[in-house]
């Protein structure tokens, strides 16, 4: 039957499914662009749990934190996604097996 | 008469099924644009997790920044490039698929068992319980003690502007 | 403390000779080597006389500490110099007697290639031997010690071209090591016993300790020592490196080979003469290896046709006079004999080398001869030193020899006999030489000419010193203590020692200046044993046989086609072949493939994992 009242610790488990979940995308996904999502994906994951312990310890410094990935973030999707744009003009691919150059 | 179940309960479970069912959608997508809309949900449905958990603030700036702004830039860039849906890849993913997943599941496992083990009475979530989430108590944070982590940021997003624009801008021969 | 006496700048002068010979030698002309290499020399020489009248009469010794150099828990060993009344002597030796070779030998070298080189290393030597002298803790001693066996070598195998200088340098070098590990493995055992190297101390400390009946703890010491000293100052078995030696330019003969190197030896053991007091069984075998080793070497010494080879066997042999007067306590009659030796020795030597400069390079005896009129400096010189060595009242060595066979009459009466009949060895083949080189006919082809004054000055006073040395340093060497045993009446032993040599010259006299061919005959009718004696009693050939070739043979078949070619040469190629094997499978991972990165991420974040449940699972 279901409890009477959610713990703290039930939206820590959600956040490493979400995080998972980003990590197997990143893993099986071979779009650049999606591969990026998942990784936004994995910082939201982390951000819930930021702000789960937050509430644990009925303290705000865990949603600052949010704050700054959410600030990292941005700055990371802008360059990424410049990055993205640059190998789509070199390549006109956007797998990421055909991105291998850290071999050399 | 059956009880009413408590609406925190029914709120998070609804919400957490709808996180992992976007998420499961992110990533089993075949068109990026579709994996970008998924990704709002989960953003979406995060937003109102926070706001149960007391943080207001944040679930707006959630919304704004990251399902507002920030997804739409990815989405612009789908349309720019006209990425359409993942090729047929001639290099088969065996090690991904077959190492790479199971020790995803393990890992998932155990988090979820040490999480379980170690905060066995953690604090019930009720919505409204937790108030300092608002604008004031965070923005009177963010200018007095972390005031300089504030500013660094400040800082990084101007060299991530900087980067982007000389990283997409056209070479001119 | 008496005030400080910058006792550094005795060794510190020579080093900046050698340092500004050895770079910068080669553009100066001959003449600005000579004055640096000289006047460091002279400079030191200066200090060393300045500090010793400063100094008075040295009761108590006068210690200066630089810096501490190794401080490893309670061992503390710092630089520190000491003088004392031991130290003066040796001092007095040392720079005077290098002083006066080093002036030699810008007159011997003037012809010579490396004309710098060689004054850099004789400064160098110069330098390392006054840290020896200085030392005042066994390692600094060691550091000297070392660096007097580097000078040696690089002299010895001065002349690059000739394969047996080199050879000789290496031997030399070798050799020296074995007692080297000797005097390291003593220094252990002192480290082990007082915690300390410094002699203050040590010597303090074992002071307290009582006489060992049986070997103990200060008879291993004293015999390690005694090992060293034995490399050092060639004694048996490890003398042979000496008389090869003497392919080195004869100046480094007289004054790292007679004067003062090899009786760094004899300076250590009378260093140490606390500890060898307390071990009696180490200055029985101190006693026996110097007569076995005198005997020996007289014995070769008579039979060799090499001049040099004559006084190097001379040497080996005075020097073990010096340890027969230690093996009897006697240590201030055997630093007299040190130094008395270092005027004779040098003045034969050198003599020796105005010969060979005389006859251009020529250094066998039997193409000598009747030399008297032809370089009459020279002759007088070697004389006054000819007379010393063999013991004719009143030159210096006979002063020093008395006393040393006095104080071995005291230990053991057989062996005061073997030493007398020893003492007319020496007397004889020191004549011998003498009436080869200088009586007789002429026998070689090249024309003598006499040497120039750089050379026969320093003969000259090094010859004046063996005459009348003895009487200028016994009070100085005798201040050392302790002292000479003066009971008894030791006139009629003195006389006996005295009319051993006066009987050795007569017969050498009567055989080589009278009655030409009876040597000849003598030899046959000894037949073998002359032969045997000739050959150096075919000591080098049974090391060769014994230590060289097995080693070699050893080095050979098992640690180069063995141990380098199967084992080392087998485990590093394999090595590489199993690290590349394992590159081949482990490049696929690194296929610069950004996916298969993330999975390896995964994996490992997911084995951490299980080792950490595994670790706080069995934690609780």
């Amino acid at each position: 039957m279901l409890p009477n009242a959610v713990p703290v610790s039930w939206y820590l488990v959600l956040s490493a499914i979400l995080f998972s979940l980003g990590v197997a995308g990143f893993l099986i996904r071979r779009n650049i662009i999606t591969v990026f999502m998942c990784i936004e994906l994995m910082l939201n994951a982390v951000n819930l749990s930021f702000v789960a312990f937050s509430y644990e310890l009925k303290k705000i410094d865990g949603q600052l934190f949010t704050f700054f990935v959410m600030v990292v973030a941005a700055a990371e999707a802008a360059v990424g996604l410049a990055i993205i744009l640059t190998i789509f003009r070199h390549r006109m691919s956007l797998e990421i097996d055909d991105v291998s150059s850290l071999k050399n | 008469m059956i009880p009413l179940p408590n609406l925190d309960v029914i709120a998070f479970l609804v919400l957490a099924t709808f996180a992992v069912l976007c998420g499961l959608s992110v990533i089993l997508q075949k068109h990026a644009v579709a994996s970008a809309l998924s990704l709002v949900g989960v953003m979406g449905a995060l937003a109102v997790l926070y706001l149960m958990l007391g943080a207001e603030f944040l679930a707006a700036v959630q919304m704004i920044v990251y399902a507002g702004a920030i997804m739409v830039l990815f989405v612009f860039v789908i349309m720019l490039l006209n990425a359409g849906s993942e090729q047929k890849s001639n290099r088969p993913r065996y090690f991904a698929y077959f190492a790479g997943i199971p020790a995803l599941l393990v890992f998932l496992g155990l988090i979820a068992n040490f999480i379980l083990r170690e905060l066995p009475n953690s604090a019930s979530v009720q919505f409204g319980a937790f108030t300092q989430g608002g604008p004031a108590p965070v923005g009177r944070l963010l200018f007095t003690k972390y005031l300089l982590p504030f500013e660094v940021t400040s800082l990084l997003v101007l060299i991530a502007i900087i980067g982007a624009m000389v990283l997409a801008k056209k070479e001119i021969d | 403390m008496t005030e400080s006496q910058s006792l550094w700048l005795i060794p510190i002068l020579p080093l900046i000779g050698a340092a500004i010979n050895g770079l910068l030698g080669r553009r100066l002309p001959k003449a600005a080597v000579s004055a640096i290499a000289i006047l460091t020399v002279l400079g030191s020489f200066l200090w060393v006389i300045k500090t010793i009248s400063a100094l008075g009469d040295l009761a108590a010794p006068h210690s200066e500490h630089y810096f501490t150099w190794i401080q490893s828990g309670t061992l503390d060993i710092g630089v520190d110099f000491m003088i004392d009344r031991l130290t003066r002597v040796m001092l007095l030796i040392v720079t005077g007697v290098g002083l006066l070779i080093h002036i030699y030998a810008t007159g011997y070298m003037d012809h010579e290639e490396g004309f710098a080189r060689f004054f850099s290393y004789l400064n160098l030597f110069m330098f390392f031997m006054l840290t020896l002298v200085l030392a005042k803790n066994f390692l600094l001693v060691f550091v000297g010690w070392e660096g007097v066996g580097l000078a040696s070598y690089l002299l010895i195998g001065f002349y690059l071209k000739e394969k047996f200088a080199g050879d000789a340098g290496k031997k030399a070098f070798i050799v020296n090591r074995i007692g080297d590990f000797g005097f390291s493995l003593a220094m252990f055992l002192i480290v082990l016993t007082f915690g300390s190297l410094d002699f203050t101390k040590v010597f303090a400390a074992a002071a307290k300790m009582p006489v060992e009946a049986h070997a103990g703890i200060l008879t291993a010491i004293a015999l390690l020592i005694f090992v060293g000293a034995c490399g050092k100052s060639a004694q048996m078995p490890l003398y042979v490196w000496l008389p090869d030696a003497m392919a080195g330019p004869t100046p480094v003969s007289a004054l790292i080979h007679a004067a003062t190197m090899v009786t760094a030896g004899v300076y250590i053991v009378a260093r140490a003469s606390v500890i060898f007091d307390r071990a009696p069984l180490a200055l029985d075998v101190v006693s026996y290896i110097g007569l076995l080793t005198a005997v020996v070497a007289a014995t070769i010494g008579m039979t060799q046709y090499d001049i040099k080879k004559v006084f190097a066997y001379s040497t080996v042999s005075q020097l073990g006079f010096m340890f027969m007067a230690c093996g009897a306590k006697a240590y201030s009659s055997g630093i007299f004999h040190v130094a008395t030796h270092a005027f004779f020795k040098a003045v034969l030597f050198l003599g020796a080398g105005s010969v060979i400069h005389a006859l251009h390079g020529e250094q066998d005896m039997r193409n000598m001869g009747g030399l008297r009129s032809k370089t009459p400096q020279t002759f007088i010189t070697l004389c006054l030193a000819w007379l010393a060595i063999s013991g004719v009242p009143p030159f210096s060595g006979a002063m020093s020899k008395d006393e040393i066979l006095i104080a071995v009459h005291g230990k053991s009466e057989w062996m005061f006999w073997v030493g007398v009949v020893t003492a007319g060895l020496t007397a004889f083949y020191v004549s011998r030489a003498m009436f080869m080189t200088f009586f007789g006919e002429y026998r070689g082809k090249a024309h003598p000419h006499e040497s120039p004054f750089s050379m026969t000055g320093p003969l000259w006073v090094l010859g004046l010193l063996s005459a009348v040395g003895g009487y200028l340093v016994r009070d100085l060497v005798h201040s050392i203590g302790p002292e000479v045993a003066e009971h008894g009446d030791h006139s009629s032993l003195g006389f006996i020692v005295v009319a051993a040599g006066l009987i050795g010259i007569a017969l050498a006299a009567f055989v080589y200046l009278f009655s030409r061919g009876l040597s000849q005959s003598f030899a046959k009718a000894l037949g073998p044993v002359y032969h045997l004696v000739y050959d150096k009693y075919r000591v080098d050939e049974f090391y060769d046989a014994v230590i060289v070739r097995p080693i070699q043979a050893g080095s050979t078949w098992v640690l180069w086609r063995g141990v380098d070619h199967y084992l080392v040469d087998g485990l590093v190629q394999g090595i590489g072949n199993t690290i590349g094997n394992v590159g081949v499978v482990l490049r696929r991972a690194q296929g610069g493939h950004i996916p298969s990165y993330a999975t390896w991420i995964a994996v490992g974040a997911a084995a951490a994992l299980v080792g950490f449940q595994i670790l706080s699972g069995g934690a609780r």
